[in-house]
């Protein structure tokens, strides 16, 4: 671990201005910073506290969507009622991610800009152009069991590794980000960004911008939704695959559809194919079959983890049986 | 008279580790202590060029760099298990600029603060040459050679015509199994901690064997073994890997001499994974052949491992095939190649934990190409004598244990055909396993002092993993002088104490607490002669025959014990501070005339959703047979460990290397994954407590600890196969390897 210096930020406006400081880093929960920084992997020169602002809150919008603030931790979204009951894919999702200790901890921003487990990215000894841009990519030809079968590029196959980020994607989430310029927002779908030429720049957040909230609206399809997480253990594991699914149905007709999917793709991966697949369809095992079928289509395999294409189907073809379950009003 | 032994009880050392109270390795409260990280190679082959510390000395803090060009002499042990000097790697921490290894030590640094001596170790610059390294056994068979032995036991072995009799078997079942590099991954981190006063040296540890450590350290360091004191009350998890002596118990006492002070050496989690042993790969061949209805006329077995290019460790998979069944006709090879990997060392049931994930997934798919229950298959080859030493077993429940376990477990239920058992869409599968190891024993020895104030102390230089030594040591102390095990004081995990053997091989018990039980009656014995000689005590002038003494009194025998006096009356009549016996006890020539084992079988229900290849165990029963159970509730403990760790190993453990450079790269406990509570459900454990009559004169217990996770993999396997109809010979069966 480097050296550094430590500030905590008195309001927004404070905290802005400490991060757009050379590398400073805002800290939150602190459950990846931390760790990363042990590893030498991420080496801020300052660390700006935000655990003071006032972001903690969980509130309703007269829409009906929910407005939750950056700081809320993850165990208080997950077992907030109206997200347990209105949005469930999200509490679900949550639910699934780390241990009950480490969502004590993380928070509604650091979860969305948590960093990869890419084995190679946390290990100094090798090249990684997320962690050293230009460096290389030592898990293109080494131990890619956990890497990406979508979104990858020939500089950067390292997943995204957030259950929460994938529900929001598949909720209509918006994130608020706020900077010297005002605030804007941002389609949590689009909010990651694919890692291309330049894998070491991850999200759209500037020097300096503060993640204030996330909004999810009101939708006819989020009531009905699922999360389904496969992995090697049954708990604190990051998933080999997960699914988002939510349908608005009109008797067994879907009207409407969403679709993400986690620990296969670089970043929280919307699926429009299966969206298109689904649409005006009958719900029913043989669609949600197709549709599978349809989100793989354009996977990369690697040496190590083309099982992960089998394994997103069955993801897939389950939350959505598992949205169709539930017994949703509309 | 109490039974302590036997019983349910509470370990003594509970109430420290739940509040926080018990002392690890590490906790110990040592003033003006300095702190050492240890840098370890990022390549597994080559030579170290240059080491650049300039910036490091520079550094707040900055204390001390040792490595292998400024570090003192250091000498190579005689590594000679029996007579407790045995370094985990022979060759000597910072003996040459040659690196063989990714993680091997190259440097320590010291400085004031753990944060320090972090940054100052970052700042250090490592140069090599690098050569290209063999990290799988493929490219390593030009290295391919036999071990001869394993602590002892050949590890080739023929009886019979094993290859004439499979050739014409009417029945053969063939295949090859896969385990793969497994770390035991204690809760608690190896640490050491040292502190010099003149030319002795105390360390506080985190071992298995406070007596190999002094005695290891002491020759490392070219130094008497007496001024070499090694302190380790507390072990936060072994399972093997601190067992021998590893490098940085001689870090820790070269870096407090150079830096003249106290030094605190942590390995970290990812040292954790190159420092301190690992289980080897395994490939095993085995062949079976049978008769028609079941009885064994050939028995295979040959096992592939990896050892380290610069010392051997041997998982010997087949030493256990040698008289599992009976079966006239047996042979067993092992081979081994050198890998640019540290060197292995025992984990949990080395040997005997892969070697039976082959053998009992063997003897389950023996059992379906023959038709015949898979429980039925083994009692019908059961081992009526140890076939290979030709000796009678000293006490063998292993029908028991298949009956008891299968009663408990509903096995009678269970339809042979797989995907034949359902619950709701969930594919329900049964298997089981036989599950065996040795029973060992060592020299060990004891003292026991019962006090003026009514108390009593057991001391020993033995060792308390979690195990429960603590508690069992008093509980026989209680039995034989009749005072509660709250009011025995027992201590352990100190070389200056009475002299015990490793804690490892399942043998604490069967070593220790014989001399534990004869060092009571020794001290009661003396109390009771105290007793006897004083002229002012109801009992002066009695023989000491005619006294006996139960329940903290002195009495004549026959009467009333209140008609006697108590033991602090006996002591404080004579001015004695205490009564004292003492005792070191050996195995004798009981071990010619026997074979000891311990036995047991695992029976698990597996359910396996197979629209998302998930496995769950879902349900575990277990019997053992242990001889004598001295504690109920630590050796269900043990069992419940055991197979937890089997569980792990069936489903999850695996340590990746990176084929092209040796680099650990699952070397944290969130990549490699452990079961976590969501892992584990049901698990009984049933015990037959029938005391083995020959281990040695008083006890009659075998030890618990590693036979709990022999075949529980083979069991986890086998129900897989029962639930799906698929036969999966490789470890761990991730969902990767469910869906191929």
């Amino acid at each position: 671990m480097l050296p550094f210096d430590y500030a905590k930020a008195r309001n927004e406006n404070d905290a802005m201005e400490r991060g757009r400081a050379a590398k400073a880093v805002f800290v939150a929960g602190g459950t990846t910073l931390i760790d990363l920084m042990k590893l030498n992997v991420m080496l801020p020169a300052t660390l700006v506290d935000i655990n003071s602002l006032p972001l903690d809150k969980i509130e309703a919008l007269p829409d009906g969507g929910l407005r939750v603030g950056a700081m809320v931790r993850n165990s208080d979204m997950a077992h907030h009622e109206t997200v347990v009951s209105r949005f469930p894919v999200l509490s679900q999702a949550l639910l699934a991610g780390a241990s009950v200790q480490l969502r004590n901890m993380a928070t509604t921003g650091g979860n969305l800009m948590q960093r990869t487990r890419c084995y190679y990215f946390r290990d100094t000894a090798y090249a990684c152009n997320k962690r050293q841009p230009g460096s290389g990519c030592a898990a293109m030809d080494g131990f890619n069991r956990i890497h990406a079968v979508l979104g990858g590029s020939e500089h950067c196959i390292a997943t995204h590794p957030s259950d929460m980020a994938v529900a929001l994607v598949a909720l209509d989430a918006m994130v608020h980000i706020k900077g010297a310029n005002g605030e804007r927002k941002v389609a949590a779908g689009d909010f990651h960004l694919l890692p291309g030429n330049t894998p070491h720049l991850e999200t759209v957040v500037q020097p300096g911008e503060l993640i204030t909230y996330v909004t999810i609206p009101s939708s006819k399809f989020a009531a009905r939704s699922a999360y389904v997480k496969l992995r090697d253990r049954a708990s604190y594991e990051f998933a080999l695959a997960s699914a988002a699914a939510a349908l608005e149905l009109e008797g067994n007709k879907i009207r409407s559809a969403r679709l993400a999917l986690g620990g296969v793709a670089t970043k929280p991966w919307r699926s429009a194919e299966v969206e298109h697949v689904l649409t005006g369809a009958t719900a029913d095992e043989e669609i949600f079959h197709a549709a599978a079928e349809a989100a793989m289509k354009q996977a990369k395999p690697l040496r190590y983890n083309g099982f992960k294409i089998e394994l997103a189907k069955r993801a897939i073809v389950r939350a959505l049986s598992a949205a169709m379950q539930i017994k949703a009003e509309g | 008279m109490s039974t302590s032994v036997g019983s349910f009880v509470s370990r003594k050392d509970g109430h420290q580790k739940v509040t926080g109270m018990a002392r690890y390795a590490a906790d110990h409260p040592i003033t003006n202590v300095a702190h050492a990280v240890a840098i370890c190679s990022t390549v597994a082959s080559g030579r170290v060029t240059g080491i650049d510390s300039s910036a490091a000395e520079k550094a707040l803090g900055f204390l001390a760099i040792l490595h292998h060009g400024n570090a003192p002499k250091l000498f190579r042990p005689v590594n000679n298990f029996m007579t407790a000097s045995k370094p985990g790697e022979i060759r000597v921490v910072f003996e040459d600029d040659k690196v063989h290894y990714v993680g091997q030590y190259l440097a320590v640094v010291v400085a004031e603060t753990l944060q320090q001596a972090q940054h100052a170790a970052s700042l250090v610059k490592i140069s090599y040459e690098v050569l290209s390294p063999v990290i799988e056994t493929e490219q390593a068979m030009s290295t391919r050679y036999d071990p001869s032995e394993f602590f002892g036991e050949k590890l080739k072995a023929q009886r019979g015509d094993p290859a004439g009799q499979f050739a014409s078997a009417a029945v053969k079942h063939e295949a090859d199994y896969f385990t793969p590099i497994e770390h035991h991954n204690p809760m608690e981190p190896s640490a050491s901690m040292a502190v010099w006063d003149g030319e002795e040296v105390t360390l506080f540890e985190t071992t298995q064997w406070v007596v190999g450590a002094r005695n290891t350290v002491a020759e490392t360091l070219g130094i008497p073994e007496e001024k070499v004191h090694v302190i380790s009350p507390f072990i936060g998890g072994g399972f093997g890997c601190k067992g021998f002596t590893w490098p940085h118990s001689v870090l820790s006492a070269i870096a407090a001499k150079k830096a003249g002070r106290p030094v605190k050496l942590n390995l970290t989690r990812k040292q954790m994974f190159s420092a301190c042993g690992h289980r080897s790969e395994t490939k095993q061949k085995i062949k079976l052949g049978a008769t028609k209805d079941g009885k064994l006329t050939s028995v295979q077995h040959e096992t592939m491992v990896q050892t380290s290019t610069v010392d051997e460790f041997v998982e010997a998979c087949g030493t256990t095939s040698r008289f599992l069944y009976s079966c006239p006709n047996m042979g067993i090879t092992h081979h081994a190649v050198r890998v640019n990997i540290a060197t292995p060392t025992p984990m949990r049931a080395p040997g005997e934990n892969p070697g039976l994930f082959a053998m009992e997934s063997a003897m389950d798919e023996l059992a379906y190409k023959l038709n015949i229950d898979p429980v039925q298959l083994r009692i019908i080859n059961h081992a009526d004598k140890n076939e290979h030493t030709n000796q009678p077993w000293s006490s063998k429940y292993l029908k028991e244990c298949y009956q008891i376990a299968s009663e408990k477990f509903g096995w009678a239920k269970r339809d042979p055909k797989p995907r034949s058992m359902r619950d709701g869409k969930l594919l329900v599968g049964w298997g089981m396993a036989t599950a065996t190891y040795p029973g060992m024993r060592s020299p060990g020895a004891a003292k026991v002092r019962i006090l003026q104030d009514g108390t009593a102390q057991v001391i020993s230089a033995t060792q308390d993993m979690g195990g429960g030594t603590y508690t069992t040591m008093t509980q026989v102390v209680s039995d034989v002088i009749g005072i509660p095990v709250d009011k025995i004081r027992p201590a352990l995990g100190d070389s200056h104490l009475p002299p015990a053997p490793v804690s490892g091989g399942s043998m604490t018990t069967a070593s220790v607490l014989p001399a534990v039980k004869q060092a009571a009656t020794e001290a009661l014995k003396k109390l009771v002669q105290l007793a006897i000689a004083n002229s002012q005590s109801p009992l002066h002038g009695k023989k000491e025959d005619e006294v006996t003494a139960a329940n903290g009194r002195v009495f004549v025998k026959g009467s009333a014990p209140e008609s006697g006096i108590s033991y602090e009356q006996a002591l404080l009549a004579n001015n004695q501070a205490a009564a004292e016996g003492e005792s070191f006890m050996s195995p004798g020539e009981e071990r010619e005339k026997y074979a000891f084992q311990s036995w047991g079988a695992q029976f698990v229900e597996v359910k396996v959703d197979p629209e998302i290849a998930k496995i769950t165990v879902s349900r575990v029963v277990s019997a053992f047979d242990i001889g004598k159970v001295i504690n109920r509730k630590t050796a269900q403990s043990q069992a419940y460990s055991g197979i937890t760790m089997g569980v792990g190993m069936a489903l999850m453990e695996h340590t990746v290397y990176d084929h092209r450079d040796g680099g650990i790269i699952t070397s944290n406990l969130a990549d490699y994954a452990l079961p976590v509570h969501a892992d584990i459900h049901s698990i009984d454990v049933l015990f037959v407590d029938k005391p083995d009559p020959h281990i040695d004169p008083y006890i009659g217990a075998r030890g618990v600890g590693e036979i709990t996770i022999t075949g529980v993999a083979a069991a986890v396997a086998n129900a897989i196969y029962h639930a799906t109809g698929k036969r999966i010979r490789e470890l761990p069966i991730t969902p990767d390897r469910l869906l191929g």
